[in-house]
């Protein structure tokens, strides 16, 4: 009968009603999915504003001074590069041994799942308490070795503060190799190292960079704790030793955006920009890592 | 592979930097010019003078690296009577029992004066009813105990509006000036303001606030002139406003102080820190001008210099060059 | 038996050489593989005996150990030098008093260590934080997991990572040049320092982490109960809200915990706006102190060693670590559940 096709080809009136609710929805869901894209849009607009005219060529060549017009990032970049540089020579090499030791040495049994859960959970632990522990540690306990409030001190502080981070990351580069290479490896008679050194780690090699990089790019950011490590003091000279006193780029910021007069302001406004820009390009290199090296299994 | 490569550009970039990083290392092959560290740390009042002198003292021998903390006069002493740093900065005289820690730990120190210093009580600019304020005032808002939360309650005619109070922390040796001077009992303060060790912290806060009421060195005054509203303190002649006159005359009582550095002798054997104690006290005069405080007068600091004459070491590599027209007292007695 | 990496094993590969052997395709055969095994990157090492292999294996074993270890060496290190200073805090205060005393002037006289303004101040951040970041977050996850196009997708989940990458003194910096003067233009009454702000810009800072760990979840839930419920007729709102949501609570429930657990540990964005007045007060206008800024607070102060103002920083320290440890081991068993139930 007409009447019942037409029931059918229509929509049921509940259903558009329900529908609507549908579409109103998807446009709120879509409109907090925008709102940290606006954020985060005027965040880098606002600091571009207050900081872009700031990046002169003295801005990098000079150091931190009364005179906000003769003022730079000199200190405080390199003692950022090379804070980074020690934490890469430390929590890699560290970070990649523990995850390889997890993932083919360590028997599944509690001791295993014990450190991996002291892992996970030391990933969680709010940075300013590796802060404490690295001022108990490393300045006032280990001072003949580090120097006290130097470079060393506060690498290795960072170095704990990222190493759950690269072992994570690393345990799942190492576990995404196919089980396959290595039972070929070990059916050609090959010993658990040699496995390991030759088929494991170079085929989980890009993941872990990839992980590493992006800790360290976290690292780059790392504040309070370094503050806890007395980084925060007037330092005109770039580090020349790792037992050298030191300051890095957050904290820079902190100092400037902590004055009051407006240069002081922009000035920081300017170092967040350097920061910012070290950053992505730290990401970019990571992703375009993990994307150039994907393997396919 | 990729490892390799990253260990060995991060390692030449480490290298790179430290070539870069500045002419020579520890004990200057060429003798004339400085090297080595200085160590200061101290009180945030005198911080801006210290820092504008290490930072011209640096152009001047950039062998030499100069740290200067913040820890508050406070703080400072203690790492300073533990022999690490080289100076102390400090708005205030050393205390006995500060003394008596350097002395047991066998450190000897000189005081010396920089600079003369109006502690200074400011508000908001929007603050158009009070110009002025009593010590009795000062010491029933700041005195511990003190329920003081209205300015109508300071002074007949005060409108209702919340007072915020803002201070330096314990740390600070103008807290303990203040607290002294004001509350006639050190470190008696009430504690439900908003401390802060960093004096540019309370600046951003007594501008933000309309009801706010804070006090530090002069100078953080100075530098942030169209942003605080300065107050003048009745001592019991009448009202006077900190300036240099009036802070060097010491008519503007009782918050006039003097503010010092103290040196260690083994800090003094250093010929790096000996210079650059001699270049605070000979070239230091403008820039504390610039700073915000009030200088000493020329013979004053030549008096200061005098302290430290004949208390530096007989170092081998006494370095002659420690400033233009170096006429005063040498280090070495065998000039 | 000696092993030598530079040759070439005989009796496999039966397919021959044609295929590519560096990867890709190639690898997914047996022989593939192989070819990978053999022909992987290696220099020929010194040829040792069973015995002398045996012992380098044992000590490689043994050095891989100690760097596992390590991790373990960092918890209990932290734990030592936290309960260790604390305890000779907590002669000095009674534990009552510091947990449940409403006044922190540690570093006036007359003393008082009661903890709960600092608590109550990281508590009132994370609140705000939250009130922020769940409904944005869960927002937008819903939408990243059921609404949105691909293309749209790898445009927008980038830039959240983005958000989550920035570091925590860039927010601090902006809350105090931005967001604070606006929102005094807009509230009266607000003080310069104020936890609104600070907790606003938290808040944005762990909106990523809620958005993706609830995407994840939501991820999880199997396609099948989606096209069930399709094929009864739902709308993508109905299968949304009323299917998938709750299917992944157990994932979205973590994210929140550990999101609240991450803005309680935030440092720099709460020291640079939120001020340094420990008042116990849940008005958001106020200048509070986090436990985190007051640990900055004394460190800045380089207060002396052994003295009570010093051990107190590892007191605060200690409590910090302990509710941020109880909240990530809930968020986590949380996240096991579900991953438990779909995996």
């Amino acid at each position: 009968m007409s009447d019942a096709s037409e029931r059918l080809l229509s929509t049921p009136p509940d259903l558009v009603r329900r529908r609507r609710w549908g579409r109103a929805f998807e446009l709120v869901c879509l409109g907090t999915t925008v709102v940290g894209v606006v954020f985060l849009a005027i965040m880098l607009v606002d600091i571009l504003i207050d900081g872009a005219g700031w990046l002169t060529g003295t801005f990098f060549t000079e150091s931190p001074s009364r005179i906000p017009s003769r003022a730079g990032i000199k200190p405080a970049l390199a003692g950022t590069l090379w804070l980074m540089g020690l934490v890469a020579l430390i929590a890699f090499p560290l970070g990649v041994a523990a995850a390889v030791y997890l993932e083919e040495y360590a028997a599944r049994n509690w001791i295993q799942s014990v450190i991996q859960t002291n892992i996970a959970n030391l990933a969680g632990v709010p940075s300013i308490v590796y802060g404490i522990l690295g001022l108990a540690v490393f300045v006032r306990w280990m001072f003949a070795l580090t120097g006290g409030r130097s470079v060393l001190s506060g690498a290795l502080t960072i170095s704990l503060l990222v190493l759950p981070v690269i072992i994570i990351a690393g345990q799942e580069a190492i576990r995404a190799v196919p089980g396959s290479i290595r039972e070929a490896s070990y059916g050609l008679g090959a010993t658990r190292w040699q496995t390991v050194r030759h088929h494991v780690l170079p085929n989980a090699l890009p993941g872990i960079m990839t992980g590493t990089i992006l800790a360290l790019s976290r690292a780059i950011g790392e504040t309070a704790p370094l503050i806890m490590m007395g980084a925060l003091t007037f330092i005109a000279f770039v580090p020349e030793g790792p037992r050298d006193a030191f300051t890095v780029l957050p904290i820079q910021i902190f100092n400037w955006a902590s004055r009051p007069q407006d240069e002081f302001r922009n000035l920081a406004a300017a170092a967040i920009i350097v920061l910012l820009v070290l950053l992505l390009s730290m990401n970019a290199v990571a992703i375009w890592m993990r994307n150039k090296y994907r393997k396919e299994w | 592979m990729i490892a390799r490569t990253a260990r060995f550009s991060v390692s030449a970039a480490i290298l790179a930097l430290a070539a870069c990083g500045g002419p020579g290392g520890e004990g200057a092959a060429d003798g004339s010019a400085l090297s080595g560290s200085v160590e200061v740390d101290g009180s945030s009042t005198v911080f801006p003078i210290t820092e504008a002198v290490a930072e011209e003292f640096q152009r001047m021998h950039p062998g030499t690296r100069v740290t200067v903390g913040v820890s508050g006069t406070g703080g400072g002493f203690k790492r300073f009577c533990a022999g690490e740093t080289d100076i102390s900065d400090a708005s205030r005289p050393i205390k006995d029992s500060e003394a008596g820690d350097c002395r047991r730990n066998g450190i000897e120190t000189t005081e010396l004066r920089v600079a003369w210093d109006g502690l200074s009580v400011v508000a908001n600019p929007a603050n158009d009813f009070a110009d002025c304020l009593t010590v009795d005032e000062l010491k029933r808002i700041w005195e511990p105990g003190s329920q003081v939360n209205n300015w109508s309650q300071i002074r007949q005619g005060f409108p209702d509006r919340q007072l915020i109070l803002y201070g330096p922390g314990t740390d600070s040796g103008t807290f303990d000036y203040f607290t002294e001077a004001i509350v006639g009992e050190e470190d008696a303060s009430r504690p439900d303001y908003t401390p802060s060790e960093d004096d540019n912290v309370l600046v951003q806060g007594v501008e933000g606030d309309p009801g706010s009421l804070g006090y530090f060195g002069f100078a953080y005054y100075e530098q942030n002139v169209e942003r605080l509203k300065l107050l003048g303190v009745d001592g019991g002649s009448g009202c006077v406003r900190p300036s240099v006159e009036t802070i060097e005359s010491g008519e503007y009582a009782p918050l006039s102080r003097p503010l010092f550095i103290y040196v260690s002798d083994r800090g003094l054997a250093k010929p790096q820190v000996q210079a650059f104690v001699e270049f605070y006290l000979q070239e230091g005069a403008p820039l504390v001008r610039e700073v915000g405080y009030i200088a000493l007068r020329p013979d004053q600091y030549e008096a200061e210099r005098a302290k430290i004459a004949g208390a530096g070491a007989a170092a081998p590599d006494t370095a002659a060059g420690t400033g233009p027209g170096q006429a005063g007292p040498d280090t070495t007695g065998g000039e | 038996m000696t092993i030598d990496p530079t040759s070439r094993p005989v009796n496999v590969d039966p397919d021959g050489p044609s295929r590519d052997p560096d990867g890709g395709r190639g690898v997914a055969t047996a022989a593939g593989q192989a070819r990978v095994v053999a022909g992987a990157p290696h220099e020929p090492g010194p040829r040792l005996t069973g015995a002398g292999r045996a012992l380098k294996e044992r000590a490689i074993g043994a050095l891989l150990s100690l760097a596992g270890a390590v991790s373990i060496l960092t918890t209990v290190g932290i734990v030592v030098v936290l309960v260790w200073e604390s305890v000779g805090f907590f002669r000095h205060v009674p534990v009552r008093d510091f947990l449940t005393g409403t006044v922190w002037t540690p570093l006036f006289q007359p003393q008082h260590f009661g903890v709960l303004p600092l608590l109550v101040g990281s508590v009132l951040i994370a609140v705000i934080a939250s009130l922020i970041a769940v409904p944005l977050g869960l927002g937008a996850a819903i939408y990243l997991s059921e609404y949105s196009p691909r293309r749209v997708r790898a445009v927008l989940k980038p830039i959240l990572e983005i958000l989550a990458g920035i570091p925590t003194v860039v927010y601090g910096y902006f809350a105090l040049t931005f967001v604070t003067p606006v929102l005094r233009h807009v509230i009266p009454g607000l003080g310069i320092f104020n936890a609104l702000s600070a907790g606003i810009v938290v808040g944005i800072m762990i909106l990523p982490l809620i958005a993706s760990l609830s995407e994840d979840a939501m991820a999880a839930v199997p396609r099948e109960l989606r096209q069930g419920a399709y094929a009864l007729g739902s709308t993508r709102f109905e299968v949304a809200t009323r299917v998938v949501t709750p299917a992944a609570l157990s994932g979205i429930v973590a994210s929140f915990i550990l999101a609240v657990s991450r803005a309680i540990g935030e440092t720099m964005a709460v020291v640079l706006a939120a001020g340094m007045t420990p008042q116990l007060t849940f008005d958001p206008r106020e200048s509070v102190q986090t436990m985190t800024a007051y640990i900055v607070q004394v460190s800045l102060g380089d207060t002396p060693f052994g003295s009570i103002e010093y051990q107190s920083i590892f007191a605060v320290g200690l409590l910090l670590f302990m509710v941020t440890l109880v909240m990530n081991i809930f968020g986590r068993g949380f996240l096991n559940r579900y991953r438990e139930v779909y995996a």
